[in-house]
């Protein structure tokens, strides 16, 4: 594997082989990954690995053309410069197509690396997915099976170099244990799964993430099918982390300009109710996607996307702020593999004061949803229609009440947005581009027997 | 480039070096795959990308432990310090001879297959405009053309050596269109395993564009889904999705072998309907779950997994089949060489019964009718699994009624598997993409129409 040295070498000379007119574009990114999974205290698996990927984009004329490699030897590299300038032959000319150039805004101070990643041995990382197993195990006398204990850690780093002057470095450390087990009790089973996120090994809670696991598959045992009905839910944190993503998604001033948003044409509008503050920072050290660079390598930045319910602004990429003749946000998302797109890289929605209990005690009467499926089936983010399945807890007078399981919830993310009627204040910083609290949305129809 | 990815001696050494230290098995996987993709949006082909991956994986297994590493250079140093780090697994270890049993190369010559770059851009403008001629209330149409060539040399410590070239294409559409009630799409696809060429020789390309526009023009008419238990009968083809999220993930021997799996010490017992045969099979034509050989070098095969009902087997891969004693089935597969195999479907359908569709959905008084799906998720150790419609109609009377909005639906495998309660004699067959443990791989689903007599409708309005 070549040196960070020798990749930032080969990316400027790509770079500088721009002749004329043509505008180039490399991304490199690099990844240095150890996953370990364990399975009835033995390793069942241990990878490590090293990629490197490189992608070119060329613009000719307002043709862009573009290609990628998962290596960077040096033929290899030179053959999908080639490809792309081909590529670029065949795509119909397009005005705005072009390569940013430098904004002037400063990268903001970040640190993204465990200074002492390197430090933990492999026994060590190795014990720790052991230890998250045997917690686990002794959490419950209900736990059967502990279906998997892993440890992962990955250190990325990356550039963003062209013709127009952009030079990007960026480089991250990133260390997770997950855990899945089997509770079983009078001929019931059910599951669950918790994790710890860190910037390295020392920053990972361990008793966090099993005390989430077995909560998670012991709480809702006994769980039964419920009647159809509509009712006020109560979404944990994770589940409006889903919610997030699914809005800033439909946030990407692409969609909104090719007309498959559905807030195309909104910007101004009360889309959510007056307590909704959403914004997108990846400025903010805390979120898993925050990052100093943008795909385009622009300097990261805070974009208010909702104020009180109102709709602020799309997330541009510099071709859609072109197209407006208006600047980047800085949101364009891409791995090396893919050209850029404007998108969401972390988005929070602002708290509010209550913690979950709090939340149950004001709704007297509805559901706590745990858990749902079939996002990618069930949710339509350009029509807005949102089905999925879920399971959880039924709320009666203020309580928690019994487990219901094996049903779905249903709205349209347009009249959801509208329905939040309280905003909970305990955040949790999840793995993925989206953090949020506890809140409660009125009038969903539940679907059971 | 020579025929083989890496010369044959490379590899001898490399597997000598991975048992040095008491393995079990040792396993080199190399892989070079291309893709090609070109696609339009906004009437404007906007994008035309190439992309070249290779590199090599090393499994190493002592007892239950795994080890791998993988790197994209395929020099023999590299090669060596992949089985190195491979090993760490194993800190101490005696060595032992290895007894390799050579034989010669199994598989095929590469193929040069060039990509008519003119070819797929006349062909996404043509795409664009069929869409857009289907109604005025087209809004916007994004088409996409690409190719897949992978080939791939698998060598184990048990003498096999296996090498093989996968060509994968597809050609989608998705509509968006516009009315009074606000935005609707329609999506399609047309894939299979073969050459581009190849492709749009078999399929009628301007059907891919038709029907996802007509499908978007159709649903600004739609009605919300009603919500709670109806009879749900399914149209043949897409529905494969309820097998492959209702039984198929839970008849994979990983999730048995850890009891993860509502189908585990099932076999010979009743699972589900009488009417209910199902097969996994690697084999079938080109569809776009059918491959020679597996990514652990066994070859694809037929394999019921439920005959009449009754469970007969489960889906194996190398690690799995070792553990209970069991033939492997050719169903250990990896997205690529940077992923270790797992057990994975290939193309996964029933067969079809003895009713006319059309009778069953006169003999349905009220209920829904599933004309397509667009995916699903399933909890095998529950069985709970749900699965989301993106065409769907109410049936009233014994007829096809009213367009539905999308929606979710969701059951229990075995309870929704023994409510089949008709199968027609029509079948078809669709391509999905299937994920599972954060790896993605091309499956084939399909199904007979047939009739579940209950299932939870996951819609707004009233039943």
């Amino acid at each position: 594997m070549p040196e960070m040295q020798d990749v930032k070498k080969l990316v400027q000379e790509i770079v500088e082989r721009a002749t004329g007119r043509e505008q180039i574009e490399v991304v490199a990114s690099r990844a240095v990954e150890t996953d370990i999974m364990v399975y009835e205290a033995n390793v069942e698996s241990l990878t490590r690995a090293e990629s490197i990927g490189i992608g070119i984009r060329v613009i000719n004329n307002g043709r862009m053309g573009f290609a990628h490699c998962g290596t960077s030897d040096y033929d290899s590299v030179i053959e999908a410069l080639e490809a792309a300038r081909d590529n670029s032959r065949f795509a119909t000319e397009d005005q705005f197509a072009a390569l940013v150039a430098p904004d002037g805004v400063d990268a903001a101070t970040l640190d993204l690396i465990d200074p002492e990643f390197h430090k933990p041995t492999l026994e060590e990382k190795i014990a720790l997915a052991m230890e998250l197993e045997a917690l686990i195990t002794r959490g419950d006398p209900r736990v059967t099976k502990v279906e998997s204990s892993n440890y992962s850690e990955a250190e990325a780093e990356g550039f963003v170099a062209s013709s127009e002057g952009i030079f990007a470095h960026t480089r991250e450390t990133f260390a997770y244990i997950s855990g899945h087990a089997i509770a079983e009790q009078d001929g019931d089973t059910r599951t669950g799964g918790g994790y710890s996120v860190s910037r390295g090994l020392s920053g990972i809670d361990v008793n966090k993430a099993a005390n989430d696991v077995v909560s998670r598959c012991t709480e809702l045992l006994g769980a039964k099918k419920p009647a159809s009905t509509r009712a006020t839910v109560i979404f944990d944190p994770r589940i409006t982390a889903t919610l997030l993503s699914i809005v800033g998604g439909s946030l990407s001033a692409d969609a909104a300009q090719k007309g498959r948003s559905m807030f195309s044409g909104r910007i101004g509008e009360q889309i959510a109710s007056p307590a909704f503050q959403l914004v997108d920072d990846p400025t903010e050290p805390r979120a898993q996607g925050a990052s100093l660079f943008d795909g385009e390598g622009l300097a990261c930045r805070r974009n208010s996307l909702i104020e009180n319910g109102v709709l602020m602004t799309f997330l541009y990429d510099s071709y859609t702020a072109r197209k407006e003749g208006r600047a980047s946000t800085a949101s364009a998302v891409r791995g090396y593999s893919s050209t850029p797109s404007p998108g969401p890289m972390a988005l929070q929605l602002a708290p509010g004061e209550l913690d979950q209990e709090e939340l149950i005690k004001l709704v007297q009467n509805g559901i706590l949803i745990r858990s749902i499926s079939g996002v990618h089936s069930g949710v339509n983010p350009i029509s807005g229609d949102f089905s999925v399945g879920a399971e959880g807890i039924i709320i009666q007078d203020g309580e928690r009440k019994h487990a219901f399981k094996e049903a779905t919830i249903a709205s349209t993310i347009q009249r959801m947005l509208m329905g939040v009627v309280a905003i909970g204040s305990d955040v949790e910083w999840l793995p993925g581009i989206s953090a949020g609290p506890s809140i409660a949305i009125e009038n969903m129809s539940l679907s059971g027997i | 480039m020579s025929s083989q990815l890496i010369e044959r001696n490379v590899i001898d050494r490399a597997i000598s070096e991975a048992m040095a230290q008491g393995a079990d098995f040792a396993e080199v996987f190399a892989e070079d795959s291309r893709s090609s993709v070109a696609s339009l949006d906004d009437s404007i082909v906007d994008e035309l990308s190439a992309g070249h991956s290779r590199g090599v994986g090393i499994r190493i297994v002592y007892g239950e432990t795994t080890g791998f590493a993988h790197t994209s250079d395929l020099s023999e140093k590299s090669i060596l310090e992949a089985v190195r780090a491979a090993r760490a697994v194993r800190n101490v270890g005696e060595s032992k001879v290895i007894d390799q049993v050579g034989t010669s190369p199994k598989g095929i010559e590469p193929r040069d297959v060039k990509i008519d770059k003119q070819r797929q851009v006349e062909l996404l403008r043509r795409l664009d405009a069929v869409a857009r001629d289907q109604g005025d209330q087209i809004a916007q149409v994004v088409a996409g053309i690409g190719q897949s060539q992978r080939r791939i040399l698998v060598a184990n410590s048990n003498g096999l050596f296996v090498s093989d070239e996968q060509f994968r294409s597809r050609i989608s559409v998705s509509a968006v269109a516009k009315g009074d009630t606000g935005l609707q799409t329609g999506y399609h696809t047309a894939a299979l395993t073969l050459t581009l060429d190849e492709l749009m020789d078999r399929v009628n390309i301007e059907d891919v564009a038709i029907e996802a526009a007509l499908l978007a023009l159709l649903k600004l008419d739609a009605k919300p889904a009603p919500s709670g238990a109806l009879p749900v009968v399914i149209k043949g083809g897409s529905g494969g999705i309820l097998f492959h999220e209702a039984c198929g993930h839970g008849l994979e021997a990983d999730h048995i072998v850890k009891g993860a799996s509502v189908y585990a010490n099932r076999l010979g017992e009743k699972v589900a309907s009488d009417l209910v045969t199902l097969v996994d099979d690697g084999t079938v034509g080109s569809e776009w779950g059918t491959y020679r050989y597996d990514d652990e070098g066994n070859p694809a095969q037929t394999n019921v997994l439920i005959q009449d009902g009754v469970l007969v087997d489960y889906m194996w891969d190398r690690n799995r089949s070792v553990k209970e004693n069991h033939e492997v089935s050719g169903n250990g597969r990896r997205q690529s060489y940077k992923h270790l195999p797992m057990v994975r479907m290939t193309n996964t359908f029933m067969l079809a019964g003895a009713d006319q569709p059309e009778d069953i959905i006169a003999d349905t008084p009220n209920g829904i009718y599933v004309a397509k799906l667009s995916g699903g998720q399933v909890n095998t150790t529950t069985g709970d699994f749900v699965f989301g419609t993106s065409e769907a109609y109410l049936i009233e009377n014994g007829r096809i009624t009213a367009p539905l909005r999308d929606t979710n639906l969701i059951g229990n495998g075995p309870e929704i598997l023994s409510l089949i309660d008709a199968v027609g004699n029509d079948f078809s067959m669709t391509p999905g993409t299937c994920g599972k443990a954060g790896q993605s791989v091309p499956v084939g689903c399909g199904q007979a129409t047939l009739r579940v007599s209950s299932m939870t409708v996951g819609g707004t309005a009233d039943a």
